[in-house]
């Protein structure tokens, strides 16, 4: 086998790992020739036999269907629900309508980024948050912590999770027997006892993210792929995807080490609340901003086909070192690479010629707006 | 009259009047996934036994291609710079790599014939 050289979020080939966890639907995945690989922790389907391009092309023109059942649900309930989200995350939770969801982040106290989430307000005193995989012990113990000031239980959730995705999704999942049509970009609605559906995802495509009783998601699946414009979709589309739309993954683009501000993620804050500070890494979020930023998140167009990796140090045309790779790949539907990553304030704008260094040469590209690819969410 | 050899490393080369064509196995670009990047060495180029000669890149990817003799690159497959696709639809035809002149042809006794090599995918 021509040996990997870099190191990716997800490994190749391991995924025989008698340590990793497995998915409650990992038998379909088989049937259906997936190839498994570790990824946070988990035996995960990278691809199917159509591979990667045909996946992530296939997402983008009909429905791709996720099976991301490694991501971690955790319900947040009682009457000081609002008030703990409201200090645990940067959000003001208490404004959060009933069947809304927003994308927040879990801050420590020098605002370096724990995780990124999705909450969703389902009732008066009722939230649900989705995390990351890898994070979800650390986002456990951290949220339990917190806890304890507030009057709030929290319960991780045992659901199996699927995402459907792309412009058939909504078609797909009617004939299916559920109809969310009605829901808008980040709403979301309990279609039956222990589900969850929400419009959202993390393809740039309009699509639904439906957590369900592990038992209950076989017959979904059966029924969602019995409509041949819906196919299973690996995690190395899944990345392709995200990268293309310009969504950061917690682990590469974000990390205890990066802020909000650097990260460019200063919109998933409201203004009132970064005013009113409050949650947890505030003060620190506050003192950066004013200080200003050394480094921002920022995307990046490399010349040529050459993917440019992270990892990858990126340098001026001077050849001094101003920033660091943090995703990247090739994007099947724009057909270039495309990459994002963090450079000093001075040459993040857009247009700016930067360098990659890769294998001892260096590849041009140039700071390019995010997404690469138009996001297509049906707004209300 | 050519005669083609197999590496655990999953390339074949095929050796005519001294001179081998390499690439990858079908086995290979399937484990790789769909090529977007082929990283060909200059035509000149002297390859110790085991030198990376060539990276594929994969979506997701980058993955060296060694040299599985020692020689000297007269030829690459400029092809791959437009379509390197033609690893994944043809990589024992059209998608070869990279062509060299042998420098010691005792050194292909140590490399498996077809059906040794069909053994270690087995």
């Amino acid at each position: 086998m021509p040996r990997n050289r870099h190191a990716c979020n997800f490994g190749e080939n391991m995924g025989d790992d008698k340590t990793l966890k497995h998915l409650p639907l990992e038998a379909m995945h088989e049937e259906a020739g997936a190839r498994f690989g570790a990824f946070a922790g988990w035996r995960m389907p990278l691809t199917y036999p159509a591979g990667v391009m045909k996946e992530h092309l296939h997402t983008r023109q009909q429905a791709g269907l996720f099976d991301i059942s490694h991501m971690q649900l955790f319900a947040v309930e009682g009457d000081g629900a609002a008030a703990f989200l409201s200090r645990v995350c940067p959000l003001d939770a208490a404004a959060l309508g009933e069947g809304k969801s927003k994308y927040t982040l879990l801050l420590d106290e020098n605002a370096g980024i724990i995780d990124d989430l999705i909450v969703t307000r389902l009732g008066p005193s009722r939230f649900v948050i989705v995390a990351n995989a890898g994070n979800a012990a650390r986002d456990e113990a951290h949220l339990r912590k917190v806890a304890e000031g507030f009057d709030v239980r929290l319960e991780a959730l045992d659901r199996a999770l699927l995402a459907l995705q792309g412009p058939a999704a909504e078609d797909v999942l009617v004939n299916a027997g559920l109809d969310l049509s009605d829901l808008t970009f980040m709403t979301a609605v309990e279609p039956r006892e222990g589900w969850f559906a929400a419009r959202s995802g993390y393809t740039g495509e309009d699509g639904f993210e439906i957590a369900l009783p592990p038992d209950a998601a076989p017959r979904l699946v059966e029924e969602i792929l019995a409509d041949e414009r819906a196919k299973w979709i690996g995690l190395a589309a899944r990345d392709s995807l995200r990268l293309e739309a310009g969504l950061c993954l917690h682990g590469q683009d974000l990390s205890e080490e990066t802020d909000p501000a650097s990260a460019a993620l200063l919109w998933a804050i409201p203004k009132n609340v970064r005013e009113d500070g409050g949650f947890i890494g505030a003060e620190a979020l506050a003192r950066i901003r004013a200080d200003g930023i050394k480094e921002k998140r920022v995307g990046l167009k490399p010349e040529g086909r050459q993917p440019v990796r992270s990892g990858a140090t990126i340098v001026d045309g001077d050849g001094r070192a101003i920033g660091r790779v943090t995703s990247g790949g090739f994007g099947p539907s724009v057909e270039h690479p495309v990459a994002m990553g963090y450079v000093e304030k001075a040459h993040a704008e857009a247009g700016t010629r930067l360098y990659a260094e890769v294998r001892g040469s260096r590849i041009a590209m140039d700071v390019h707006p995010l997404p690469f690819t138009p996001h297509n969410y049906r707004k209300g | 009259m050519s005669k083609t050899y197999f590496t655990q490393d999953h390339e074949w080369l095929r050796v005519e009047g001294g001179v081998a064509t390499v690439g990858i196995t079908d086995y290979a670009q399937e484990q790789l996934g769909d090529l977007v990047f082929v990283e060909l060495p200059e035509a000149g180029k002297s390859l110790a036994k085991g030198d990376t000669a060539v990276v594929v890149e994969s979506v997701k990817a980058a993955s060296d291609v060694y040299a599985p003799v020692e020689g000297e690159v007269t030829e690459v497959n400029s092809e791959l710079e437009s379509d390197p696709s033609l690893v994944n639809s043809a990589p024992q035809g059209d998608g070869w790599l990279w062509k060299m002149k042998l420098a010691d042809e005792s050194q292909l006794e140590g490399l498996l014939d077809e059906k040794a090599y069909k053994e270690t995918i087995a």
